[in-house]
């Protein structure tokens, strides 16, 4: 029996507004509120939130049959809470079906698996506290950012304990073999593989549409004939699309909705089922090792990473923003964590793609900005006000790992601070119980009382009214 | 095929961008081939290239009768055009101009430049046409700029051949919207008359349509493209300085649009003092220039270097690190052209005709004092954009040459032609 994965993938950056070298330093505050509130309430309204509704009726009128999965990124889900939250609401509802499965991925969409793989495992662990927190998931297969993809990420990946990634089925790496089967890494043997089947995703993303395609129009017993009739041992075919190709890309009016409502009927009578991904590996064994030494993703033609890393302008952004990871995980400023994921989106790097190409068409469709020298002018402008931020809170001039010793010192600090109060009431109260027996040898402990009386009593105040920051001052003048 | 060009300037001897073009133009066209061009100016001076198109002088050609010997004809003009030359349009004067004021060879004189009787002297340069027409072969005209097209109505009335005209810029450009009625005369009859015109950009198309109501059918655009510069120049040495330095090069009149590049400058040296300004050129803005300067208070960081020429002009651009051209009206503007060709990042403003074909350069509004003064800073501060619009850029001048300019005008002709059979 052939299953059907179907992915949906949403994501939304927080686009900079535009931001002048004269406010360097002047203005912290980087993005376009304006522009971000009327792009994902138009994509909610146009897409995401019909999409889901189908979504809905479809696991409802198939009697939970269909199923499929959805890959959110933090960046989206924030602005969703912010702007359309009722959309979340209809994710909570599809995730209480049971029939949809939340994968995992980055926080922000970034890149940080090619760049940074501290920076990785911590966004892909933000990620899905927020899924758990806010829709109660757990997600145990991942999708990185455009399913960039290689053996270093796997083996990330798979340290992290995922047991499944997705990722694209890209030509050049699977050569005659096909997309439909369950493959493992081959630097991370238990993770197992699922590939995206290019060709059939697009024909639904691209060809829909398209009324010069040979096979226009597509219908639903059509598309479910091919899948059905593709060979007895292909047994998983993942369909990775974006949300937005619903309802926006294709707007309603193509029949597009309808046509998926349509799907489960056809696939029922043709034996074809929907499955989760999770379902589907379970099922499936591993039929070969594949191998990705160079990065790959489900950008462009190439389906490499060149959309991002591509050009010296981009290289030189994505080494400025990375050179200070460690340093802004060391600190505490809410805010400029805060902006620090924001600032990773993928998104602010192809925007500055120089391809020109056929690609190039498609880049520029995407871009706020006039030209991608513009893109990397405004993107550098955010970026130095927040390294000059960075460098607030802590001078460049000391170095990571002394930083982190003095880091260290400090949080240690307080942990040695609370031990030596203890200390304090158990010597003061040693004292009260030696004042109250008054039998007691009166020889030695007078001195101590002297002593210890003064140093309880700044320690005293100190524990009932000074915030903790404050307690090494009062306990170095109890000790003079 | 044989083509009759009527210029007004031509290199060495220039003053602006438009003999430069006329020069590029006709060495493209020739460089594809079965092109037999006369080049018809003012005043030679005997010095200009020869090679690709036969050069004739307005103020060698007889319009009326002298007795001259051959060899009295040679050591007067021998050094610019050939004696027989002379003979040959002596025998087709077709009027007495003994009226007006000849010099010994029956030539009426020409400055050749830009004389307060400028009018006057293209009328007489009208008047040498026709002797020339009638003379030369050629199958059609081609007329540069407002200055010409007088003489190039002309040789068409003569002779019935089709008269393609070449807007290299037009008088809405040059007045920033207020136009001198005369020059918009002569500019309209010359397009009214055209069979065919073409102009450097879109942007001017678009004013030639508008502006002056022409029917769009007999505009096209050909874009203007770079000669590539000499080893010479390329190998310039780069005057070491400690400071980045931002140029501004053209002349300093309202439609180069200078103020907006010295109030980008205040901005910029607002948040970084390690930048020089360079206003190079002359006009009648310069000293309302030097004045705003001072006012915004960094003219210890602006310089004025008066008029380059040559050489030093090209060493201006080898001293810079950005080149700017805030022009609020530019038909094409071929000095960023040249400026990416020596390797020198380039500003340019969304009305310069260049914006049409250039990728690798920064496109800001004119007025847009903010973008423009970004994107200076950014250039200056952040080396992979320098390094990525340089490389670029060179890559990019290296494919715009003139041979493909001159293709395009060559189909002109011949559609223009064929359109007349």
């Amino acid at each position: 029996m052939k299953s059907v994965c179907f992915y949906f993938k949403i994501h939304q950056p927080f686009r900079l507004k535009r931001y002048r070298f004269f406010d360097i330093g002047n203005d912290h505050y980087y993005y376009d509120d304006f522009a971000n509130d009327e792009i994902v309430s138009r994509l909610a309204m146009s897409s995401y939130i019909p999409m889901a509704e189908t979504l809905l009726q479809m696991i409802n009128d198939s009697n939970r049959e269909f199923k499929c999965a959805i890959s959110i990124s933090g960046t989206a889900i924030e602005q969703l809470q912010h702007y359309v939250p009722e959309f979340i609401d209809l994710l909570k509802k599809l995730a209480d079906t049971g029939c949809v499965e939340f994968l995992s991925g980055t926080f922000s969409h970034s890149l940080a698996s090619l760049e940074d793989p501290e920076e990785f495992i911590r966004q892909v662990k933000m990620h899905d506290d927020i899924m758990k927190r806010l829709l109660g998931v757990k997600p145990q297969v991942f999708a990185n950012t455009e399913l960039i993809y290689d053996d270093d990420i796997a083996a990330v990946v798979g340290s992290m304990g995922f047991k499944t990634i997705l990722t694209e089925g890209a030509k050049h790496v699977l050569g005659w073999k096909s997309p439909n089967y369950v493959y493992q890494a081959v630097s991370a043997p238990q993770v197992k593989l699922l590939l995206t089947n290019d060709k059939l995703s697009e024909d639904i993303s691209r060809n829909f549409n398209n009324t010069t395609w040979d096979e226009y129009p597509l219908t639903a017993d059509k598309y479910i004939d091919w899948i059905a009739s593709l060979p007895e041992q292909e047994q998983v075919v993942n369909l990775y699309m974006s949300m937005e190709t619903f309802g926006s890309f294709l707007p309603k009016e193509t029949g597009i909705f309808d046509f998926m409502k349509a799907l489960p009927r056809f696939a029922k009578e043709k034996g074809v089922v929907f499955s989760t991904p999770s379902d589907a590996v379970a099922k499936l064994k591993p039929v070969d090792m594949i191998s990705v030494p160079f990065p790959i993703s489900d950008i462009d033609e190439a389906r490499d990473v060149s959309a991002w890393k591509g050009n010296e302008l981009q290289n030189e952004a994505l080494g400025k923003l990375y050179a200070v990871a460690e340093r802004v995980n060391l600190c505490s400023d809410r805010r400029l964590k805060q902006d620090w994921d924001y600032l990773q989106s993928s998104d602010h790097f192809y925007y500055m793609s120089t391809k020109n190409m056929a690609d190039g068409a498609s880049h520029a469709a995407f871009s706020p900005y006039d030209s991608p020298f513009a893109a990397f002018t405004n993107y550098m402008n955010v970026l130095a006000d927040f390294l000059v931020r960075v460098e607030e809170q802590y001078p460049e001039n000391i170095d990571n790992e002394e930083l982190n010793s003095l880091l260290l010192t400090i949080r240690n600090q307080s942990a040695e601070i609370d031990e030596l109060n203890k200390e304090v009431k158990n010597l003061r109260n040693n004292i009260l119980n030696a004042d109250d027996s008054t039998n007691a040898v009166k020889g030695e402990i007078p001195e101590i009382t002297d002593e210890k009386a003064s140093r309880k009593a700044s320690a005293k105040k100190s524990t009932v009214r000074k915030t903790p920051g404050r307690k090494p001052a009062a306990k170095k003048e109890a000790e003079k | 095929m044989k083509a009759l060009m009527f210029g007004w300037e031509f290199p060495p001897h220039i003053l602006g961008g438009l003999g430069t073009a006329s020069y590029g133009l006709t060495k493209g066209m020739h460089a594809n081939g079965n092109m037999d061009i006369t080049f018809v100016i003012p005043k030679p001076w005997g010095d200009e290239e020869r090679g690709f198109a036969n050069i004739i002088g307005a103020c060698n050609t007889p319009v009326a009768w002298r007795d001259v010997s051959w060899d009295y004809v040679n050591s007067r003009i021998g050094n610019v055009m050939n004696p027989q030359t002379y003979f040959d349009l002596r025998d087709n004067i077709y009027a007495d101009f003994n009226y007006m004021h000849l010099n010994d060879l029956g030539c009426i004189e020409f400055s050749g430049r830009y004389p307060d009787n400028l009018v006057e002297e293209i009328n007489n340069y009208s008047i040498v046409a026709g002797v020339i027409a009638r003379t030369v072969p050629f199958d059609i005209i081609h007329a540069h700029d407002w200055l010409t097209y007088p003489a190039g109505i002309h040789a068409k009335n003569v002779t019935g051949k089709p008269l393609v005209i070449h807007v290299h810029a037009s008088e809405f450009d040059r007045s920033r919207g207020k136009p001198n009625p005369t020059v918009f005369a002569i500019e309209k009859d010359g397009m009214n008359n055209a069979d065919h015109i073409c102009t450097v950009s879109d942007l001017t198309r678009k004013t030639v349509i508008e502006k002056y109501g022409i029917d769009p059918a007999k505009v096209t655009t050909v874009h203007n493209a770079v000669i590539p510069l000499d080893d010479s120049l390329l190998n310039l040495k780069r005057t070491e300085t400690k400071d980045k330095v931002i140029t501004f090069l053209g002349r300093i009149t309202m439609q180069k649009g200078p103020e907006y590049f010295v109030e980008a400058a205040a901005k910029v040296l607002d948040k970084n003092k390690n930048v020089r300004f360079v206003m190079a050129g002359g006009g009648d803005m310069e000293q309302a220039m030097i004045r705003l300067a001072a006012k915004r208070g960094i003219a210890d960081r602006f310089h004025f270097t008066g008029f380059l020429r040559g050489k030093e002009v090209y060493q201006m651009f080898r001293d810079s690190d950005v080149y700017v051209m805030p022009s609020v009206s530019e038909p094409f503007g071929i000095s960023p052209l040249e400026a990416m060709e020596m390797g020198v990042p380039s500003i340019i403003s969304k009305q310069s005709g260049c914006a049409e074909i250039l990728t690798n350069v920064i496109k800001t509004d004119y007025w847009d004092v903010d973008a423009m003064a970004d994107a200076m800073h950014s250039i200056i501060t952040n080396k992979a954009l320098f390094d990525t619009l340089r490389d670029r850029g060179i890559e990019e001048i290296h494919g715009i040459t003139w041979e493909k300019a001159g293709k395009k005008v060559i189909d002109i002709y011949n559609q223009v032609i064929e359109s007349r059979k």
